[in-house]
């Protein structure tokens, strides 16, 4: 079972606390209706599944009930780091540098930083999240 | 029968604390301290189970966890029954009852042996070959004829009266073994003032100080040292000594479950105490310590009882005083097996000879043999064994071939060195690398913070493992953040050590003769099985394993897996490496359901919900259905009714008078805040925004695809409260849905939600009186049509307690739902129950509440729906804001496929029997003559008898439905078609006159 941190309670908390909430970083358009067919596609059902690191949102559900994001990598399952949601994302090269090889990294498939429009109002997107 | 081999003198067991126990109902005597194994042994008792495949007699191999023969069924009662148990691990209680497994009609009489004699059909991978024709014949015959006759004991019929615990740990250091390693490495620790977990699978702590007579540590014997030092453990605050206990998993960030036997060894266990406790331990850091163990030779006929490992044979004389012949061979390629014919030797048991494959033998322990006159005869191999329940001799040959030579044993010991246990280590997920001087799988590379010390990493002779294994112990404290204290390191003065040996076959296991030189004893895989899978195209070792089985069994080819590589390396000719070492898994031995299940049984294996209303319905003869975790009424029969009776009177007193419903298992969520519009406007298609405090809206949330998710009434209590709900499965899932896209997706809405399904009672009164029903009983609220319309919520007291009394309906007739404290659900339940009296109303069901909805063509979310249908498709358009430019889903639901022509469509099915009611689930066809397969244009999503409508009624998905209205469909079933008429959804008060009626 793993030890997972929520970045809000600032603890290290076993696994069952948590849900797994899918890929991170993946930002829903402010002005989805107009989106191309290509781009939603890209938007809800491609994932990048790598071997290696990966960006994840989780929920302490049975905590904070807050989600938050983590980097992972689905090899070790060990988690690098996790941070609240709305943080920017992390950035790989940094984080890795200290323990991993540059492989790693290599693996990762750089998730299409999508052109958010930054709306005024948006705080936090998933994207950011 | 008197224990004719037990050695006065020898051993540590006390001779006057006799045990009774029965072997196949013979009546047999053992001391406390044995193992069922050593009792046997005691009475002479070598032939204990017969083979998995073969049927051949098989005796006791090993003295340890890993055996891979002796399994036999213990019984306490009817429902205390374990098959497949260690006979090696199995401590002898007074009373114990055992039983051989898979012989028929008796262990040394078994018909099952024919199998042995049919051997040739019975090679690596038969069943993938020889039972292949006729095709229908491997169902109905051979596999259950195979697996009548394969297999070992006999599962439990029974539920196990048993119960089990389980407990989470956590400490600075486990050590995990408990040999003179491990104990090292445990006092190390403790020393630093370290929580200390110290396991090991056996009564008590020692390991192979068990047999290894010549150790000497800080001036005592080695077995006693460990016994002083464990008790100085033991004495300890900070430490935690867990024997009888198997860590059988190894998890990830140092998380290790182990199971302790707390009663298999007791005569008469009390009740209140658990058979196992299942220990869940987060360590800071790992000290693996679980040391090697004795590999067999494979020659021909290497399994008959009596052969057995050399090691074994050595701890059942130096440890349960017990001779394991009178007049022994031994064959190794080893040093250590000399040492048990030395100290066999010493004890009077005649050693016949012992035969050493190697060239030239030397070394201490090799002198010390010859000074005992023994036999030794070098470069020599043993070709094959005879004797049918027991070995009766050995036949020898010089290992490259001519004169044979038959010498007389009643049991033979062998050793082809010891292969380290690198079973957890290799679960850790380190990468084990393969020593290709000393021919062993050694831990490489780390994956976790633990480390291997001893005879599991390699390291040989007992001084350097202790050495190490202290030194270990008091930097995994360290490294765990203790500040260190200090002890005395222990000092080993003497110690045996033991040269390498050999990997796969000797020259009597073939080649590809007929002989069986078996590589594992458990599956009943012989090298040339092994040989014949290479032959056969299995290139990697993980095919030759799935092919032969090799390795496959209970024991996870603890002895055979690398005798079985090195066979396969051999005839790819290939080394050892390359071929690959076959992954290790956890349980390191098996482990029980009841341990892993543990309190999760009967009532607590998931939690059951009751309404606050319950009591009332069960007092009141309700039926309950589970849905989800929730008890639901699902009718309330009364004398001389059957379901169909109940259910018919209870649709039919509502329509024509009232009925009292528990609706409190509904999901509610509060949205609160002043965005709460806003967030409502981005969650549901329907618009919000307008709708007017005290007014209702049926709600339809989509996931993001544009398929339809859940729906439910929401009210409108304030400009910034709505009070929602859902469907009674989808609460929780839909909580979590709206909180993911507040929190990820739209943070800059100022709104809170709360999950208030348990906080409400909900009852719902409908029908024509149910005004009459509840206004008695209201303050605070104008009833009338007028100041209380249909779909409208208002706050006020009922029977004095507070309620946000809705004014809506899932019947189509005029409803009210009463939400009040959950507390005050069934006091008020009580009072409208009262009430409805005075007007004949009913308790009625979620059997009747389904068939009333569908009278009215109203969804269920996830019965007319299943994630794959869309507003447009359920006929829910008018539920789509059509000016809203974005809420979740409104680009899903765009999608080409999503608008396409010809998506099914939910209608309405009337059978032209009107007494015929479909099933739900039928398919739908749209020509009955068609070939098979048919093309199926839709399913019938809901049927019932309507009493109401006086006929059957159902909803379904059709292909273009609503463009069929009118047409005539069929439903084909096994023995007939039902034709069926596709109409509208609803099929009762078509106008809706009778929500104000």
């Amino acid at each position: 079972m793993l030890l997972i941190r929520c970045p809000y309670c600032e603890e290290e908390r076993p696994e069952l606390e948590f849900r797994n909430a899918g890929e991170a970083h993946i930002a829903r358009s402010t002005n989805i209706a107009a989106e191309s067919d290509e781009d939603f596609e890209k938007f809800f059902f491609i994932r990048s599944n790598p071997k290696g690191i990966i960006f994840e949102r989780w929920r302490h559900i049975h905590g904070c009930a807050r989600f938050f994001n983590a980097v992972r990598d689905t090899v070790s399952d060990k988690f690098v780091m996790t941070y609240k949601a709305g943080e920017p994302k992390p950035d790989l090269a940094k984080i890795m540098k200290t323990d991993k090889p540059a492989a790693v990294a290599a693996e990762v498939d750089p998730q299409e930083d999508k052109t958010k429009k930054p709306a005024a109002k948006r705080a936090a997107q998933k994207g950011d999240a | 029968m008197a224990a004719t081999h037990r050695i006065a003198g020898q051993g540590r067991l006390t001779p006057a604390k006799t045990l009774r126990f029965t072997f196949d109902g013979q009546q047999l005597t053992g001391l406390e301290g044995d193992t069922l194994a050593s009792a046997l042994l005691a009475n002479g008792v070598h032939l204990v189970g017969r083979s998995f495949k073969y049927h051949r007699p098989r005796g006791i191999l090993s003295a340890g966890a890993e055996e891979p023969n002796a399994l036999v069924g213990v019984e306490r009662d009817a429902t205390r029954k374990t098959p497949n148990v260690r006979a090696t691990v199995q401590e002898l209680y007074d009373g114990l009852k055992a039983n051989s497994q898979n012989r028929w009609p008796s262990l040394s009489f078994d018909v099952g042996a024919v199998n042995d004699l049919a051997s040739p059909m019975f090679s690596a991978g038969f069943y993938y070959k020889t039972f292949m024709w006729p095709k229908a014949a491997w169902k109905n015959f051979y596999e259950p004829k195979i697996r009548e006759a394969a297999g070992l004991g006999v599962a439990p019929d029974q539920p196990d009266s048993d119960h089990y615990s389980a407990r989470y740990e956590h400490c600075d250091v486990l050590v995990l073994g408990g040999g003179a390693a491990g104990i090292a490495a445990a006092l190390a620790a403790a020393e630093t003032g370290a929580r200390v977990i110290l396991a090991d699978e056996q009564a008590e702590f020692g390991g192979a100080l068990r047999f290894e007579a010549g150790a000497v540590i800080d001036g005592a014997d080695g077995w006693s040292w460990a016994q002083a030092t464990v008790a100085k453990l033991a004495a300890m605050d900070n430490v935690r000594l867990l024997s009888r206990t198997t860590a059988f998993g190894y998890y990830a960030q140092n998380f290790v479950g182990l199971v302790e036997r707390v009663t298999d060894h007791v005569a008469s266990p009390d009740r209140d105490l658990p058979r196992e406790r299942l220990w869940q331990v987060r360590a800071k850091r790992v000290v693996l310590a679980s040391g090697a163990i004795e590999r067999h030779m494979v020659f021909a006929d290497n399994d008959r009882p009596g052969v057995m490992l050399a090691s074994a044979a050595r701890t059942y004389l130096n440890h349960y005083g017990v001779a394991v012949g009178k007049n022994v061979g031994v064959y190794t390629a080893n040093d250590s097996a000399y040492a048990a014919a030395i100290d066999l030797k010493k004890a009077g048991v005649n050693i016949a000879a012992i035969v050493d494959l190697r060239d030239n033998p030397s070394g201490e322990l090799v002198e010390q043999a010859r000074a005992l006159n023994i036999e030794i005869n070098h470069g020599r191999a043993v070709i094959r064994t005879a004797g049918r329940l027991r070995i009766s001799s050995m036949t020898i040959q010089p290992k490259n071939g001519g004169g044979e030579r038959t010498i007389p044993v009643d049991a033979l010991l062998m050793s082809a060195g010891w292969t380290p246990s690198v079973h957890l280590f290799s679960q850790s997920r380190g990468k084990v690398a393969f020593d290709e001087e000393t021919k062993r799988f050694l831990p490489g590379a780390y994956a976790q913070d633990c480390v291997s010390v001893g005879a599991c990493n390699g390291t040989d002779g007992l001084s350097a493992s202790v050495e190490e294994a202290y030194a270990a112990g008091a930097k995994a404290a360290k490294e765990a953040g203790v500040k260190a204290g200090k002890g005395a390191k222990p000092k080993v003065e003497a110690s045996e050590s033991w040269s390498r040996g050999m990997l796969g076959a000797g020259p009597g296991a073939g080649p590809d003769t007929t002989v069986k030189a078996f590589v594992d004893f458990q599956n009943d895989v012989t090298a040339k099985d092994i040989r014949l899978a290479v032959r056969e195209g299995m290139r990697s070792i993980e095919h030759v394993k799935r092919f032969t089985t090799n390795g496959m069994a209970t024991d996870q080819g603890k002895t055979s897996n690398m005798h079985g590589l090195a066979i396969a390396a051999e005839t790819l000719d290939k080394p050892i490496p390359q071929v690959g070492l076959t992954t290790f898994r956890a349980p390191y031995t098996p482990v029980t359901f009841g341990s892993i299940v543990n309190h999760g049984r009967g009532a607590l294996f998931d939690p059951t919900r009751k309404t606050a209303m319950h009591g009332w319905a069960e007092a009141h003869g309700a039926v309950f259905e589970d849905v989800g975790q929730w008890k639901r009424a699902w009718y309330f029969p009364r004398a001389g009714e059957d379901m169909h009776a109940a259910v018919n009177r209870e649709c039919v007193t509502v329509r024509k008078s009232a009925g009292l419903f528990d609706a409190s298992t509904l999901g509610k969520i509060e949205v609160v805040g002043p965005d709460a519009a806003k967030f409502m406007e981005l969650l549901y298609t329907n618009p919000w925004e307008k709708l007017e405090p005290g007014r209702c809206r049926y709600g339809i949330m989509l996931r993001e695809d544009g398929f339809i998710y859940d729906d439910g009434v929401v009210g409108r209590l304030a400009a910034d409260r709505f009070h929602v709900t859902t469907t009674t499965g989808g609460a929780a899932r839909v909580m979590n849905h709206m909180e993911d896209y507040l929190q990820t997706e739209f943070p800059h809405l100022n709104a809170w939600l709360t999950s208030v399904s348990e906080q409400w009672a909900v009852i719902a009164v409908q029908g024509p009186n149910s005004r009459k029903i509840i206004e008695p009983l209201v303050e605070g609220i104008d009833l009338s049509d007028e100041a209380m319309p249909h779909m409208s919520v208002r706050e006020g007291k009922i029977c004095g307690v507070p309620t946000r009394l809705f004014r809506m309906s899932f019947t189509g007739d005029r409803g009210f739902e009463v939400n009040v404290p959950a507390d005050y659900g069934q006091a008020v339940w009580e009072a409208l129950w009262a009430e409805g009296q005075k007007h004949g109303a009913c308790a009625y069901g979620t059997e009747a509440m389904h068939v009333l909805r569908a009278e009215k063509g109203y969804i269920i979310v996830g019965q007319d729906t299943d994630g794959t249908v869309t507003c447009n498709d359920a006929g829910l358009d008018w539920a789509v804001g059509k000016k809203k430019t974005d809420f979740v889903g409104i680009r899903g639901m765009m999608r080409p496929d999503l608008i396409a022509k010809g998506r099914r469509q939910l209608v309405g099915l009337k059978t032209k029997d009107p007494k015929e009611v479909l099933e739900e689930g039928a398919q739908i066809v749209a020509d009955p003559k068609q070939p098979i397969p048919m093309k199926m244009i839709g399913h019938v999503t809901s049927s019932y008898w309507s009493e109401n409508c006086g006929r059957s009624i159902a909803l379904g998905l059709v292909a273009g439905g609503r463009d069929r209205v009118g047409q005539t469909l069929y439903v084909p079933m096994p023995d007939r078609t039902i034709e069926v008429e596709v109409t509208g959804t609803v099929f009762f008060d078509e106008k809706g006159e009778r929500l104000n009626g």
